[in-house]
Parts: structure tokens; sequence; C-alpha cells
């Protein structure tokens, strides 16, 4: 308990400390000069006042609301593709085979050439931004899954084929809790890849959300904007990234913690 | 003592093979028109092992394109009731064998006959406890114990009541809601114990089963399997590389030799009394005459199979 408690003061002290020096250097001149004019650096007092004001008017939900929908709906739909195809390819070899090199070339690409296509194809929208999280979230999935189908433990297979499963048993007992177990364990990172495809999008065209509002804070120089608009950002994520840690704590009770020893 | 355990033994071995006689003779009734046949196979069916392999040959297909030959020629008889234990050097074949009498894996040649009936495919009057862990990591000890009813066709209610009891028999029964990384090494194999035993299967095979488990623990799992299996005994292959444990469990302990092309190469009765105790039958001397008698032919196996597998 009193390490957790000096571990917050710490973790206290680095924001604090980094938003002083922040202040100083933009704000204090030192030997005649502001080492960071506040031009382009802004000041923390600036972006904290844009933050407040954002959500004092109320114009920051629209925002956070959208790059929410488009975040959720890129994983949801990516996942539902990955753990199909990732299923299918597992259990077809062969189809797997002819795949591979493919598979291999989109995901070897990076996604963000693939923004200017889906805007001309879904419009400025959330479903552009929707498509560029799904391709980022579905080889996640896709390849977890695939690999959870592929190292189920040939002892434990042997074992539920003694116990006299068949193949549909086989699937639903062995098969799908494994192939899901590697999902929910990648699934920090899905949801990630979900809200990067959904910013970077509309940070490329789009008429509303996070990346929207920095994009036009950019587009008029207003620096405070800016680091408001990533300051939000990373608020968001964290909180995304607890529900998640919370998400995955039930869902995964039956794996050993690694810190935790057991004999 | 011996003398009276030998007669319990005998008692059971003619019940077991007058309840087969009766058995066969209602086939016999069934099939009348069949005449001279169906006596033949009455005949054949009357003390048909439990497990028959007969010239079993097993060679695996090596990836520089070779033949290794696992397993030449075994001739190993299971009667029903009886506990064979299999001890050979390390990499001699014996998990090979096993996997043949599951079903887990087809000979190259040679028949497999279960209860006197060629084996196809799986052998679905076998129960069999693997050497490593072979839980269900996701599901906990109780449903573990109870998924082998459930995939037959069980209510899930009245799977997980008789789950529950077995996870009691094994001296488990506050330990069914959780998972297997939160048991220990030696509560694992109990949950495995009663994973297989709970679908009542006529043959078990075991493969080591309490190999990783420390000595005290090894004895305390081998007492409570010579329990439940006196209960209601069962065909049991047993396979170990421990000499001790395979005299102290079973009625006959069968010597194999080094591979590749590993055979049978010895059959020892086991003369000792059951009800037995793992810690004191070792205290007894026909156990130490008949180690002695059995590790001298095994002896110059395992330096062998040492000298093939470089120790492994």
């Amino acid at each position: 308990m009193p390490w957790r408690v000096t571990l917050f003061m710490l973790q206290l002290l680095v924001a604090i400390a980094s938003l002083l020096i922040w202040h100083i250097l933009t704000t204090v001149p030192i030997f005649g000069a502001t080492i960071l004019p506040p031009f382009f650096f802004s000041t923390p007092l600036d972006v904290a006042l844009r933050v407040v004001k954002w959500f004092a008017e109320g114009t920051i939900w629209k925002h956070l609301w959208i790059t929410l929908v488009e975040a959720m709906l890129a994983f949801v739909l990516g996942s539902v593709a990955g753990v199909l195809i990732g299923f299918w390819f597992a259990q077809q070899p062969r189809t797997a085979a002819v795949f591979d090199p493919y598979v291999k070339m989109i995901n070897a690409l990076p996604r963000i050439v693939l923004a200017p296509i889906f805007t001309l194809w879904f419009g400025l929208g959330i479903w552009s931004k929707v498509a560029l999280g799904v391709t980022l979230v579905f080889f996640i999935v896709f390849f977890n899954v695939y690999q959870g189908v592929k190292e189920v433990s040939p002892t434990v297979l042997a074992n539920a084929r003694m116990l006299g499963m068949n193949d549909r048993q086989l699937m639903r007992h062995v098969y799908w809790p494994s192939a899901l177990s590697w999902m929910f364990s990648s699934l920090h990172t899905s949801v990630g890849f979900a809200v990067v495809g959904a910013v970077v999008g509309e940070y490329l065209g789009s008429a509303a959300g996070l990346g929207y509002l920095i994009l036009q804070a950019e587009g008029i120089f207003d620096v405070a904007g800016v680091f408001a608009g990533m300051f939000v950002l990373a608020a968001f994520v964290i909180i995304i990234d607890g529900l998640v840690t919370r998400v995955e704590k039930r869902l995964l009770v039956w794996r050993p913690i690694a810190a935790e020893t057991r004999t | 003592m011996a003398g009276s355990g030998a007669h319990l033994q005998l008692g059971y071995r003619s019940l077991a093979f007058g309840a087969n006689r009766g058995h066969s003779v209602c086939r016999m009734r069934g099939s009348m028109a069949a005449g001279a046949t169906a006596e033949a196979e009455a005949r054949n069916r009357v003390g048909a092992a439990a497990v028959a392999l007969t010239d079993v040959t097993i060679a695996f297909r090596l990836s520089g394109g070779g033949l290794y030959e696992a397993v030449a020629r075994a001739l190993l008889n299971v009667a029903d009731g009886e506990f064979v234990a299999i001890v050979g050097p390390t990499g001699c074949g014996k998990t090979t064998l096993l996997n043949v009498a599951a079903g887990l894996f087809p000979p190259s040649s040679g028949r497999v006959n279960i209860f006197g009936t060629a084996l196809a495919g799986l052998n679905r009057q076998a129960g069999y406890l693997f050497q490593s862990d072979a839980l269900f990591p996701w599901k906990t000890a109780l449903e573990n114990v109870a998924i082998g009813l459930e995939t037959a066709g069980t209510p899930q209610s009245e799977a997980r009541d008789r789950a529950q009891a077995w996870l009691a028999r094994v001296g488990l029964a506050h330990f069914g809601a959780r998972y297997p990384h939160m048991l220990s090494g030696g509560q694992r194999k109990r949950v495995g114990l009663a994973q297989v035993l709970i679908r009542d299967p006529k043959i078990l095979l075991m493969d080591e089963p309490f190999g990783p488990l420390d000595a005290q623990t090894r004895q305390i799992m081998g007492n409570l399997l010579l329990d439940l299996w006196s209960a209601d005994r069962k065909a049991v292959m047993f396979v170990t590389h421990d000499l001790e444990e395979a005299i102290a469990l079973s009625d006959r302990v069968v010597i194999m030799s080094a591979g590749p092309a590993a055979r049978i190469i010895g059959d020892w009765r086991v003369p000792l009394a059951r009800p037995r105790d793992i810690a004191e039958v070792k205290l007894d001397r026909a156990f130490h005459e008949l180690h002695r008698e059995i590790w001298q032919a095994l002896k110059s196996e395992v330096l062998k199979g040492y000298a093939q597998t470089g120790g492994g």
C-alpha cells in the first residue's frame, strides 16, 4: 500500500515537472529570450483553458462520439472478419496456402495509403474511417485466431478425442476457446489500432471527430487547439484501454497471470 | 497374507471368466442358425483379451525420407481387469504402443484387437491419461471432469452432479471452481484421473501419468489409483520408466528393449498381494527379488537406450 501511494506521487511528480518545464520555457524569458515561442508550442495554461472550453461549450462531445463510433465499428467488423477468416484458414490449410502470399502482401502494405481510396469509395463520412480501422484490426485478429487454432496443444486435442468429442464438439470446446483466448490477448492492440484507424482517417479528410478537430486547429496555426486535441485523445484512449483491461480480466479468468507464482 | 491375496485375485478372475462365458452363451442362442461359425466366434470371445496387440510394428516416415521403425512385432495381451505395466528405457516406443492401443495412431502392420474385435479408428472403450497436461485450461476442474459425459449427451446438470461426486472421490471436492492453472501438478493429475474415469472406460491407458510429480505425490497418487482401480477393475496399460512404480502397482510387468525397433523382451507376473500400499509393498522381500530379477534384464537395455539418445 505505501508503495502504491509513493508510486502515484512519483507519477504525479513527472506530470507536474513536465508541465512546469513546459510552462517556464514558453513564458519565462531566459537570458532575454523565450526558448520555446508560445506561437509554436503554446502554453500549458492555454491548452488547459481550451480543453475546459470545449467541454464547457459541449462541442467536444460530438467529436468524441464520432471517433468512438468509428473505432467501435472498426473493431467489431474487423474482429468478426478476422475470427471467421482466421478460423476458416486454420481449418483449411490448402486455402490458407493459396491465399498466403496475398495476405502477406496486404499486411505489408502501410494501411495509410489506403485512406485516399477509402475516402473515394465511402466518402467523407464515418465509413471511410471504419474501413481504414477494419484493415488494421482485421490482420491483428486474423493472425491471432489463426495461430490460436493452429497451436492447440496436440495433447489437449488427443485428450478431447479420447473423451469422445466429435468434430462439432471439438470446434466448440477446443478450437473456439483457444482461438478466442488468442484474440482476447491481443485485445489491447486491436482496440488501439481501431482508434488509430479512426483518428488517422479523420485527419486525412473528414467533417467531424477528434482527428478533424486537430486538423482544423492545425490549419489555422492554433497550436493550443492541436495540443488540446492530443490531450483529449490520450485521455480517451486511456479510458478505453482501462475498459479493455476489465473486459480482459473477465474473459481470461482461466489464464495464469505471469507475475503470479503458484505451484 | 500373500496366499489370501492370490486367492482373492483368483476368485475375481474366475468370476470375470464366468461373466464372459454367460455373455457368449447369450450370443450363441441369438445366432443359433449360424451354427458352427457362431460357436467358433463364441469360443474366440471367451476370454478375449481387453487389449490384444499381435505382431504390431510401428514405423514413422522421417522428414529426411527414411523410415524409422519404433516398435517391432510387439505381442501383448492385457486381460480384462488386469493391470499391466510397460517399462522400458527412454525413447523405446512405449508411448507409441499406447497410442496404437488408443487408436490415435494406426500400426504400420499387425493387429490390434479390443475385446476380440479389430480396432478401427479411435478406441471408444479406452480412457487415456496423458503424460503432459491434457486438461482444458479454459474449463474449471468441474467442467473438465463433466465434459466427457456432456459430449456423450448426458444433460449438463446431471453431468455436473456426477463430476462433483468424482472430484470428491479424488479428494478435490472443494476445488471444482478452480481453473487448471490454479491447481498443483498433483491436483491436476487427480482431475485428469476423474476426467477419464467418469466415462467408465473398460480399458485405462496411462502414459507415465505421475512422471512430473515429486516422490511423495507419486506415492499418494499411486495409492489413489489402486483404490479407484480395485473398486472397479479395468484393464490397465500403465507406461512408466520407473520399475519400482511398475512393480508396486501392477499384476504384470512387461519390459521393452531399447529402440529403434523396440521389442517386448520380458514379461513378469507380480506375486504381491492386493490390496497394496505403495510404500509398504516396497519393503516386501518378494518385491526386492522381482525388482532385482527384472532390473538384470532391463539394465543393459537402459544403457543401450542412453547411448542412443545421448542421455536424453
